[in-house]
């Protein structure tokens, strides 16, 4: 129990990271705790946004039945998630944090991406 | 090796009367401070001990001045000399006893000029600082270390560099004569072979035992070096041989130094290259460590272009321009579809045409398959064929391909090119002109994915690593930039998002993925930029400084310009997910600890004051930043600091990959 307690006040002092800077104030907290929490943001960055180790999931996010089974079954790169490690209920939180991700903006608006 | 002149010994017997008289002198004056403080030391008190050498020969009357001069010119100005021959520019080094004579005469004898000695508090660095100069110069520089412990210490730089394949003079002091060398630590610090510490690293090593020995052993050494393919060679300097004095100058001579022209490709094999390229459908072009210099991305870019094909830019090198249309993005793909394949100077070609997927299956051994249709030819062009050893395993799982050249691509080239035209006919040109436009549609709209894809996460905190590479490059653009280092965390958005059109602009990484690299070594090639006007830029992250950090005062006593950006993650992001992996597989959750990522692969708690560390060794710098709105101010004035000469650091806190 007191690792489970731990690994709660590290997620809420990781989330925080991602609250104070990143994302929408309709965010799912909880889903953003559980998305740090169980490491998705080490290849797939704490909004969701991609990189080398794991595609983008936010904002085009996929429809959570296919998330959960993609999670669960994964037999590539990406580790499977089973019920033991990623209780159903909290995937779906996660699916709600990504959910809550806002589109980013035009890169047509970005200065530095029309250098 | 043997210390054999009669001069010599006799000033070394002097050497060592002088140093019993100090010894004998100071014990007497510690004695007496210690038995009466402020009396009078002559007062002579009945004892039981022995008298020591120096009260016998006062008492006798033969106390001699001692003299440690040698007459005439030590060995080691000669080496000097031979050094000098070659324009190597610099000697990066900590210092030493082993090679203490060398040091003497390089800084008093040599002017401390062409090598400079620049002083490195780790022999890693040492060796690091010449990897990068190289890659930025094309010029070989010489690391100078003690034997034993501080080739030790250097031995991950070297793996890097025999990895990366970069020539670097490496030297080491030890002193081999068991009966005279001096007992204790310098001792403790010889050894019958020191290469053997680097012999399955290094392309050549040897220990000369006379001068001129060493002046032949060193020019051959350069010349191995830099013959591709290249890598470090390394010669043991006896301290003996080193200070010893110069018996018979007029019979020693130093060997001209004449660069060999590399190892070229089968013309025969290569016409039959060539006619595979004009009729194939789909082929592919890979370069790796192709391009040492703008001719070789000259050519690669002619002979792409004479047939319209796809070049795949492997990231150890800068081969080819991002700003071509004919610069492919998705490897992958390419290779799926190629029916040929031309390697040039591939790493590892296995992993360039197959997969290997980290999961479970086969008893967590992963899966392997192919990423190719099975007719595909391969063809490789590879001058580490020429060179390859058995331990360390750099040369990669064994692939078979159907044209195999144990030659240097970039010297292969002009000839591969002139078949090339020759076997091109109008119909096969039709083709070709049809093929560049589909590519030139692929490429824009890979640009406009990059963008899309670059502009996610764009306002997010830690920073993005693309926003990071953006920030830096609207930075440094308006100058003649260097990017001397960036991490592998960054995603490979330096090649994405900063157009690199020169071959300068990009020089690969470590070679072996050994930590501790990137710090020093894009000192070193800020070093040699610096000489060549060019502004260097490095993206640092985090672990790999925490190897190397001392690296970082050599940049502010040497005044080397060099801004160092960091990707700070907070963790070994590589192991992070490696962890994370198993732990998912084995169906267990990953017990975090105290911090984000799996116990023991997080640098967190405390967090890592990078600025205030850089500062403490001279540098300029500022942060963590961890809002990305922050950043182009401080860049910019990072900017002007390193352009009035100074090196500067921010560090970053990013997002993990």
């Amino acid at each position: 129990m007191r690792v489970v307690s731990s690994r709660f006040a590290l997620a809420a002092i990781a989330a925080g990271l991602v609250l104070g800077f990143g994302a929408g104030a309709s965010a799912s907290e909880k889903g953003k705790q559980l998305f740090v929490k169980n490491g998705c943001w080490q290849c797939h960055g704490f909004v969701g946004q991609g990189g080398v180790a794991g595609p983008a999931l936010a904002p085009n996010v996929m429809p959570v039945e296919a998330m959960s089974s993609f999670v669960r079954n994964s037999n590539r790169a990406m580790p499977p998630y089973r019920e033991a490690v990623l209780p159903e209920a909290d995937l779906k939180e996660i699916h709600a944090y990504l959910t809550s991700i806002p589109k980013p903006a035009d890169p047509k608006s970005i200065p530095l991406l029309n250098q | 090796m043997a210390r054999k002149d009669a001069r010599l010994d006799v000033n070394r017997r002097k050497f060592l009367a002088g140093a019993a008289v100090a010894g004998a002198a100071t014990t007497l004056t510690n004695g007496a401070q210690a038995a009466s403080p402020g009396a009078a030391a002559n007062k002579r008190l009945p004892s039981a001990v022995m008298p020591t050498a120096y009260q016998i020969a006062t008492e006798t009357g033969n106390l001699r001045e001692p003299t440690t001069q040698i007459t005439g010119r030590p060995n080691s100005d000669f080496m000097v000399d031979v050094i000098k021959s070659l324009k190597i520019d610099y000697c990066y080094s900590n210092p030493a006893s082993s090679f203490r004579a060398l040091h003497e005469s390089m800084i008093n004898y040599g002017s401390n000029k062409m090598p400079e000695f620049i002083t490195c508090m780790h022999e890693e660095s040492s060796v690091a600082m010449c990897h990068g100069y190289f890659k930025a110069t094309g010029k070989p520089q010489m690391a100078l270390m003690h034997g034993t412990v501080g080739l030790q210490h250097a031995c991950m730089a070297v793996y890097n560099a025999w990895a990366d394949r970069v020539p670097i003079i490496l030297v080491g002091g030890t002193d081999l004569d068991a009966a005279k060398r001096p007992p204790g630590v310098p001792t403790l610090h010889s050894a019958q072979d020191i290469n053997a510490l680097v012999r399955d690293f290094t392309k050549w090593d040897d220990q000369p035992v006379s001068l001129q020995h060493f002046a032949q052993s060193f020019v051959r050494a350069y010349k191995y070096a830099m013959t591709p393919p290249h890598g470090p060679v390394m010669i043991a300097l006896d301290a003996g041989v080193q200070q010893e004095g110069i018996k018979d100058a007029k019979s020693l001579y130093t060997p001209k130094y004449i660069a060999a022209s590399p190892p070229h490709a089968d013309p025969a094999a290569l016409r039959e290259v060539a006619k595979l390229l004009v009729n194939a459908q789909n082929p592919v072009i890979i370069a790796d460590r192709c391009a040492r210099t703008q001719a070789g991305i000259d050519s690669l870019v002619q002979l792409a272009e004479l047939i319209q094909a796809p070049v795949v830019n492997r990231p150890n090198r800068m081969n080819f321009p991002n700003t071509h249309h004919l610069r492919a993005g998705n490897a992958a793909s390419l290779i799926r579809n190629a029916d040929v394949i031309l390697g040039l100077e591939l790493t590892d070609f296995w992993a360039t045409v197959n997969g290997w997927v980290d999961n479970g299956d086969h008893d967590g051994h992963g899966i392997n398959e192919t990423r190719m249709k099975q007719d595909t030819k391969l063809i490789h062009i590879n001058s580490v064929e020429l060179n390859t050893k058995s331990n360390l395993q750099d040369f990669q799982r064994f692939q078979p391909v159907d044209i195999l050249m144990p030659a240097d691509a970039q010297a292969s080239l002009p000839l591969l090119i002139d078949f090339v035209k020759s076997a091109i006919t109008s119909e096969r040109r039709t083709v070709f002109e049809q093929r560049g436009a589909a590519l030139r549609k692929a490429y824009a709209q890979a640009r406009e994915r990059s963008r899309q894809a670059a502009a996610l996460g764009w306002d997010a905190g830690p920073v993005s690593t693309a926003r990071l590479v953006s920030e830096i490059y609207g930075a440094v653009k308006d100058l003649d930039w260097a990017l001397v280092n960036a991490s592998n965390g960054v995603s490979g958005w330096q090649h994405r998002l900063m157009p690199m059109d020169k071959h300068y602009r990009w020089i690969g990484g470590s070679g072996a993925a050994g930590l501790g690299y990137g710090a020093p070594a894009s000192i070193g090639a800020a070093h040699g930029n610096n000489s060549l006007g060019r502004f260097s830029v490095s993206i640092q992250s985090d672990g790999d400084l925490m190897f190397t950090p001392s690296a970082l005062w050599t940049a502010a006593h040497h005044n080397i310009p060099l801004l160092s950006v960091m990707h700070n993650n907070r963790g070994y992001h590589q192991e992070v997910m490696h962890v994370q992996r198993l732990s998912n597989r084995r169906n267990r959750v990953a017990s975090l600890g105290k911090t984000m990522g799996p116990i023991g692969t997080s640098i967190e708690g405390p967090d890592v004051d990078y600025a205030s560390l850089a500062k403490s060794m001279g540098w300029w710098s500022a942060g963590p930043l961890k809002d990305p709105a922050e950043l182009g101010s401080v860049l910019k004035k990072a900017v002007q600091v390193v352009q009035a000469g100074e090196p500067a650091l921010i560090d970053v806190w990013t997002q993990p990959r």
